[in-house]
Order: structure tokens, then sequence, then C-alpha cells
């Protein structure tokens, strides 16, 4: 059996900011208060009336080339199922290492003293459901699958879709696509 | 390493026994396939099925509990209205529930209304010092002086107290402050109000117009992801709003029109609809009267007239309308919510149904469908109300609004001022809606109060209207109590319950519970048979026939898909005097106005002041979640938005704190100023909910401004007594630090 790649696909033509993902991801993941996992992106381009706007739900990217997992001096940051990015948290000593390499700004560190990000929710996936994120979004902006399964709707909708990565020049493969 | 995380843990948090996150998942430190992320284990060990209420949409969500602890709520999967999905609101009902701020014991007033000065007392003081009060005034000036304001599903039980009593003066702010002129602009037009859920088949347009609606920032859950699937099926988008609102940024047309000129622009678009032969014939001479009256008025109404009226482009009122008309039938002029803005709103909404009509979309696929509804009789085996009451005192003596159907909240309010209408009103029952925000002219309000003999307040938080009343009457929440059976008229009709998740918390009591011991003491119990609204949930189920232990487990039952379209077969009729969609309106004409809509320019704003509009965020419902600590993690304060241009001119920075005084000297405010592209120069915006001075609510208090204040001015609708509330102006003061 291949071995699956988690991805997940924003549609930024969808996405109308409202924070449900972030709040559900709170909420499901149990996130101190004054933290968050994810967040949203309002891009405004021009001077009225001439405006263009893009607006994403972001979060940390599990980069298949991740500078975290490099950077991680104690094995903490790793690569779990499907290429999930996680943190150990017995193994993290919080030197945040990871938070300086991060291209994304993707972790923080938890009052309980380890770093702490987005997991995809993969306690949910491995008991087969959607992240809380995807799950709880309104406008169905967010997708998530297996890349390497051809039949995936995350494949098809790479396949029909104009997409793109936030910073592609750091040559960590991003696994978090953004369709336009 | 020299310590280990435990070791770091001490050091870092004096919270240790706080760690919640289970540590036990991970097994193999370097392991490249194990699933080893740790379970947050928020998942319940029972989950109840149940209804929203952080607004009053009541989408199914399913609420987590464990160790009897509400850990998380989510979208309920089998609910029509949430489908599994839920705004960011949904979520933060543990929010709510855990508001350390909530009202926890019954008050009765000690010191001057408005003091705040409360003595904690039983329910059984409260209650029976409520009944008292209620019994004076129904002897003394009859039960009709009692008037109800009521906002939420649970106002149901004591506007039924209320008519037992024998008053029917019950008033919602979401009538005349908010979607009075649309229900009556389409009741004229089409014979049925919008309702709500609004009657639109979103999700399959192929072309949507917003005018003064932001959907995406204004949340009603299944609208949003409607509009979403349309957007993702490629339906073109025109959106109208002065404001580049979060749909204007998906739009293929935005048209950042002058507030207050809605109606130039929507008799421009008849004219090219009419002019151009892009409405359809066939529809309009089948179900229609009135096109040739409707053609010679808007002959004039060109699009070269209306472009120096709105600030638009002629190619942009061309343009749009005929994207617009090019999808029709599956293409609509969406038909908003809140309308209650220049004062002639009903006018307003009657020329947003006659293009509605014009695209021949109603009762048709992707436009508005005819909903279906199941019969669930009210409260079986409950005897008729005894009085029948007198006519609401709600509009000022010698005064009419000849096409107003609900109550006016304000009139109501106003009529609490003694010898200005047709009789006074003595008591106020104040249901979950805060009257200090949710009426405009808080003045008014407050000089009102005064005169009244007796003011309950039942809330879940210290709103400011609470401040002001006799007693206070602490409800629990939402996920503590029964609340009605929801019956509510859509797509596919079904039945919802709302049932308690938790037991309620403090001192305080389900609705049901304090209305039915409101009825013992007013000689009127036998309108309150069950003990507990569950028992009554059951009895209206059972005597329609649901299986009740079925609905309790699910929380809804959707009945089979009815033909609701013209391409499912239904036949559209029309409830109004011709049985026809009336472009011109002998009810109107009859009534001594416009029978068709007509322009009148807005007041421009004075030099240095900006006309002040308002709208919503997606994650608070008004000012009732602003003190909710889980939903402000993500937006905690209000911002007025001006133009950048504009705050360069005059030296506003970003970010920095402004007050806001209006033409009549009122202030609000401190409130952030946000600079941006995305608001035309002549007007400011602000998130309706802030600036909360109650002293009770210990995060909301102080943030942001309060739009409410800046209301002294109001422009009220002829047709049915609507509150024009964007007819203020505002000038913006740098707050020195």
């Amino acid at each position: 059996m291949r071995n699956p790649r988690y991805v997940m696909l924003v549609d930024t033509r969808l996405c109308v900011g409202c924070k449900a993902c972030v709040l559900a991801c709170k909420s499901e993941n149990n996130v101190p208060d004054g933290y968050c996992r994810e967040w949203i992106v309002e891009d405004i381009w021009g001077e009225f009336p001439d405006l263009r706007a893009e607006i994403r739900s972001t979060r940390c990217n599990h980069c298949s080339n991740a500078p975290c997992v490099d950077a991680c001096p104690t094995g903490a940051s790793h690569f779990a199922l499907g290429g999930v990015v996680l943190v150990d948290h017995d193994a993290c000593t919080g030197c945040k290492a990871c938070i300086a390499s991060c291209p994304y700004d993707a972790r923080y560190v938890h009052p309980d003293g380890y770093v702490d990000k987005c997991t995809f929710c993969l306690h949910r996936v491995a008991r087969g459901e959607l992240p809380a994120c995807t799950t709880v979004c309104p406008t169905r902006t967010l997708h998530f699958g297996d890349a390497n399964d051809p039949h995936s709707e995350v494949a098809a909708l790479l396949r029909s879709r104009e997409w793109k990565v936030d910073h592609p020049e750091t040559g960590a493969e991003p696994n978090l696509y953004f369709l336009v | 390493m020299s310590w280990s995380r435990r070791e770091f843990i001490q050091i870092g948090s004096v919270a240790l026994g706080a760690t919640s996150l289970a540590l036990g998942g991970r097994r193999s430190l370097f392991g490249l396939d194990s699933p080893d992320v740790a379970d947050p284990h928020t998942d319940g060990d029972r989950v109840v099925a149940t209804l929203c209420e952080l607004c009053f949409w009541k989408c199914g969500v399913l609420a987590h509990v464990q160790n009897g602890r509400v850990t998380k709520i989510v979208g309920n999967p089998a609910h029509p209205l949430s489908g599994g999905k839920l705004c960011p609101r949904g979520t933060g009902g543990i929010g709510l529930l855990y508001d350390p701020d909530r009202l926890k014991q019954p008050l009765i007033r000690r010191g001057d209304r408005g003091s705040q000065h409360y003595e904690a007392v039983s329910w059984e003081a409260a209650l029976d010092h409520t009944a008292e009060n209620l019994l004076k005034i129904k002897a003394k000036y009859g039960p009709e002086a009692v008037a109800l304001f009521s906002h939420g599903f649970g106002g149901s039980f004591f506007k039924h107290l209320l008519n037992a009593y024998g008053s029917d003066n019950v008033g919602a702010p979401s009538y005349a402050q908010c979607r009075g002129g649309r229900e009556v602009g389409f009741q004229l037009t089409f014979g049925a109000p919008v309702g709500s859920p609004e009657v639109l088949d979103l999700e399959n347009c192929r072309a949507i117009a917003l005018i003064g609606s932001h959907l995406g920032e204004n949340m009603h859950n299944t609208q949003v992801q409607e509009f979403a699937t349309a957007l993702s099926r490629g339906a073109q988008l025109i959106v109208v709003d002065p404001r580049f609102s979060t749909a204007a940024g998906k739009a293929k047309h935005w048209l950042p029109i002058k507030p207050g000129t809605d109606i130039a622009l929507l008799l421009a678009w008849i004219h090219v609809m009419l002019g151009e032969n892009l409405y359809d014939h066939d529809y309009i001479s089948k179900y229609a009267i009135g096109l040739e009256e409707l053609k010679a008025h808007v002959a004039d109404k060109t699009p070269e007239w209306a472009a120096v009226e709105t600030g638009l482009s002629v190619g942009q009122i061309v343009d749009s309308i005929r994207l617009l008309a090019g999808a029709r039938p599956a293409a609509m002029l969406h038909p908003g919510r809140h309308t209650a803005w220049y004062g002639d709103d009903a006018q307003r909404a009657r020329a947003m149904a006659i293009v509605n009509a014009l695209l021949g979309n109603y009762g048709r696929q992707g436009g508005f469908y005819l909903p279906t509804k199941l019969p669930v009789a009210k409260y079986p085996g409950i005897p008729a109300y005894a009085t029948k009451p007198p006519p609401a005192p709600d509009r000022p003596k010698g005064v009419t609004y000849p096409f107003a159907d609900e109550s006016l909240a304000h009139g109501l309010r106003d009529a609490s001022v003694p010898g200005t209408a047709a009789y006074d009103i003595k008591g106020w029952i104040v249901y979950g809606t805060n009257l200090m925000q949710a009426l405009p002219e808080p003045k008014k309000t407050l000089a009102a109060i005064q005169h009244l003999d007796f003011l309950l307040a039942i809330d879940v938080l210290p709103a400011e209207i609470t401040g002001f009343a006799d007693v206070v009457l602490p409800e629990a929440t939402y996920l503590e109590r029964w609340d009605d059976v929801a019956v509510t008229p859509y797509k596919e009709p079904f039945v919802a319950i709302r049932q308690p998740v938790v037991p309620p918390m403090y001192g305080s009591k389900p609705g049901w519970w304090i209305a039915r011991e409101l009825s013992k003491r007013l000689g009127l119990e036998m309108y309150f048979p069950w003990t507990d609204a569950g028992q009554m949930v059951e009895a209206r189920l059972s005597a329609a026939g649901f299986d009740v232990a079925q609905v309790k487990k699910t929380g809804v039952v959707v009945a089979k898909h009815k033909p609701i379209c013209l391409e499912e077969g239904l036949e559209p009729t029309f409830a109004t005097p011709s049985k026809k969609i009336e472009l011109f309106s002998q009810q109107l004409a009859d009534a001594g106005f416009d029978p068709m809509p007509k322009y009148t320019p807005p007041e421009e704003p004075p030099e240095g002041q900006f006309r002040l509009l308002t709208g919503r965020t997606p994650t608070h419902t008004f000012g009732r979640t602003t003190n909710n600590r889980f939903l402000s993690q993500v937006y905690n304060e209000n911002e007025v938005w001006l133009n950048a241009r504009i705050a360069k001119e005059r030296g506003l920075a970003n970010g920095e704190m402004v007050s806001l005084i209006n033409q009549d000297g009122e202030r609000a405010g401190p409130i952030r100023l946000k600079a941006t592209q995305r608001i035309r120069p002549d007007c400011v915006f602000m998130v309706h909910g802030y600036g909360h001075e109650s002293k009770g609510l210990h995060f909301a208090r102080g943030r942001g401004g309060n739009d409410s204040k800046l209301m002294s001015r109001t422009k009220i609708d002829p047709l049915m007594g609507g509150t024009g509330m964007s007819v203020n102006f505002v000038r913006i003061e740098q707050v020195t630090p």
C-alpha cells in the first residue's frame, strides 16, 4: 500500500474569513486561551474603488521537507502518518528552534512548556474523521485528504484547479494548498 | 538535555495540575507512520442533539459532555439548517454557558432605576414580587398595559403567559428595527413575506446580486453555505455596498453605491430590464399585474440619471443588471434582512421585489421557493385565551402605519410615556433583548422606563437593560433548558427540539419554569399544565404523531421533500388582493402611498461628518455575544472604518483610538480607527453591539463603541413604522491619551 500524503486545500474563492475553523480547532484541541493553531489572512490590494481581495484560512503547512523537523534538536518535531508533522510533547524542551525555522509562523509555545501547532487533527483522521476545521467550515472552503491517492477529492482538485502555496521559495514543500 | 519536560513545566507553569492534554498516545519517538498525536479527548461521554441559540437561526448542534461539563459543540449533520457545519458562533456556546458574568440569582432593585443597586433574593420572593406588581397593573389599568419585549426562541413561553394574562402587546426589535420593511415590501408585491429562514434557493442560483446584504459577515449558516455552494458552481456575483465587504471581494461587479440611493439604482435596473427586454415576458404576463404602469413609471429612470444619484458609472449599472438578468430565472436579487435604514425601506424592498418579479424567479428553482411546513398543533388541550386584547398602542395618537403586521417595539416603548398613544403601557417584561442597544434613541428608552410602574427583565447576562429592571430573573442558557418545538418552514419541512445538555448552573431556571411559576401566582396555571417544557414538547410531538424518543435522539425529524417550485410542478400562488404579483400596488394607492417605489435623494452629510453605517461581524450576534470570552479570542472589539485617504488628510492613523460624535452631540467610543481602502469617503462603518457600560459585563464593558448611542435620530417608514437608522452623521475626534 502506498504511503498517504495528507494535504489540505483552502479554496480562497469561497473562504469568507468567518473564523469558524479557528474556533472549532480551539474547541476540538483544547487550545489554551490566547492561542490558536490556525488563523485567517485577509489580503487587500488596490485603492478605493479598484480593489481586490483574497481571504485564506491558514495553519501549519505540514511540509514534506519540514525545516522544523530539521531544526529540532531532540527529535520532538517529526513526521507521522501521512507526512503530518507533529511535536512530541514529552520530547520537546521548548527551545524554539523550530519556531525560528518555520516559514509560516505556525508554532507557539504552549503554556505547559512544549511547542504546539496544528496536527491536521490526526487523532480524528486516524478514526476516519476529517479535521475539525474542515468539518465545521460553512463554506466548504477546506478539503483534506491523501494527495497520493489519485481517486481522492484533493488529488482531483489539485489536478483541475489552479493553486498556489505559501513561500514556495523555501523549498519546504508545503502541503497546504490554496485554490485560486 | 539536562532537564526533563516535567521539570520544565514546573519552571514554566504554576498550573501543573491543569495539564490537560493526554500524553499517553506517543509510542515511537522517531516512528514515521505511527498515528501518535495525543488525542485531546474533547469527545463527550454523552452527546446531546439540540438547537443553537447564539443567533436566532436555530441550527442543529451536537453538544459533547464529559463528566457533566460541555467540552465542545459541533454541527448536527442531520439538521437541515446546519448540515453538520456551524458558523463561528455555534462553537462558542461554551463561552456563554461558562461565562463567569452570568446572572446567577434573582435580584430585586433597591436603588433608583439605573443605579444597579440590587439585592439577591429567593426565587419565591422575586416571583411573588413580580406577580404582585403584574396583578396591580392589571387591576389598575387593565392587562393590556403590560408589554413584552422579546428576542429569541425562549420568548414564546412569555408571549403565551402574556396572552393568557390578557395582553398581546409583544414587540420584537427584529421587526421595526430590522427585517420589517423587507417583509412588508415583499408581502405587498408577492403576498408573502420572505420569512426566516429566508425562502431563497441560493444554492441553485446562477447569478446573485446583494444590495446592502453582507452575507459572509452576516453568518446565517444555511444561507452562507448555499451562497458558497453557488459560488463554487460558478454563480456570478454582484455586490452593491458602500463598503468593500467580504462578499464584494468575491464579486464580478462591486458597485460602491452612495448610501441611501439604492432605489435610484433599482429603478434604473428596472428601466434597463424593461427597455432591453431582459425580463421574463411569459412569467410576467401570466403572474403579474401593472407592467404598463411600471414601464411608464421608470421611463425616465435611465442609467444616466441613476449614475448621478448613486455615484456609480452607467457601465456598472447596465453591465450588472445584464449579468443578473442573463441568468434568469435562476437569478436573484437577495432581499437582505436588516433593512431599517432610510425610512423608505418598505418601498425599497418593493423595488427589490419588482426586480425579482421581472427575473421571473418567485416560485422558481434558483429563486424564491415556496416552503412547506409540518402541521404541529400549539399546546394541545390548553384553554383559549380568555380575553381579546385591544390593538397595540404602538404608534403615536392619530398615526397609522397601515401595513405594519407586527407590533413596533419602539412604539410600545414610546407608549410608556403617558398620554402619547391610544393607551399607556405601565409594565414591561423584557426577555432576552437588551433594549438599551436593540432600540435606537436610547434616551427615549431611558425616559420611558422612568414612567413605568414595573419592569421585569429575564436574561442570561447582565445586559444594560437589566440594570433598569425592578426584578431581574436569571434564565438558564439554551444548553440548560428545554424550549418549544421548532416547526420550521423550509425546503424540506422539519421539526427540531432544544433539550437540556447539562442542568442549569447557579440559581438560574429555565424559561418555562419561570413562566409557569408566574402563571400560578397570576391565577393562570391552567395555561401551563406541564411541570417542565420537556413534557410540553413531548405532548406536542406525540399529538402530531412523532416518535418522541427518536426526536430526542436525533434532535430533528425531516419530512419528505414536497414540490417547492414550478420546476418541481408546484404552481405559485400569490396572496395579494389581485392574486397576482403586484408590480403596481393598488393597496398602496388606496392607502395614499406611491403605488410604485419613488426615489428620494438622501440628506447629505454636513461638512466634516460622515454617514454612520452599521453591520455585523461573523463572530458575534449584536451585543448578546460580545461578553463571550471564547468568541472574543478572534474578535474582541469593534472598529470604525474610515476611508484611508480621508484618514490621511485628517491626520488620523490606522489603529488609533477615536471618539465618534453625532449631529446631536451624542458620543461613542473610544473606538479603534480602521483606516481602509474598503469604504467610500462619505460614510463610516461599525459593527453593532459594542461599547457596553453594564458593570456586570466584566469582559465586554468599555470595549469598542456603541452605535446605538449615535442613533439619536430615526426616520420612520410611513408604510409600516420601521425606524430608519442610517440617517445619523458623525464626526471623528482623536482621543488624546
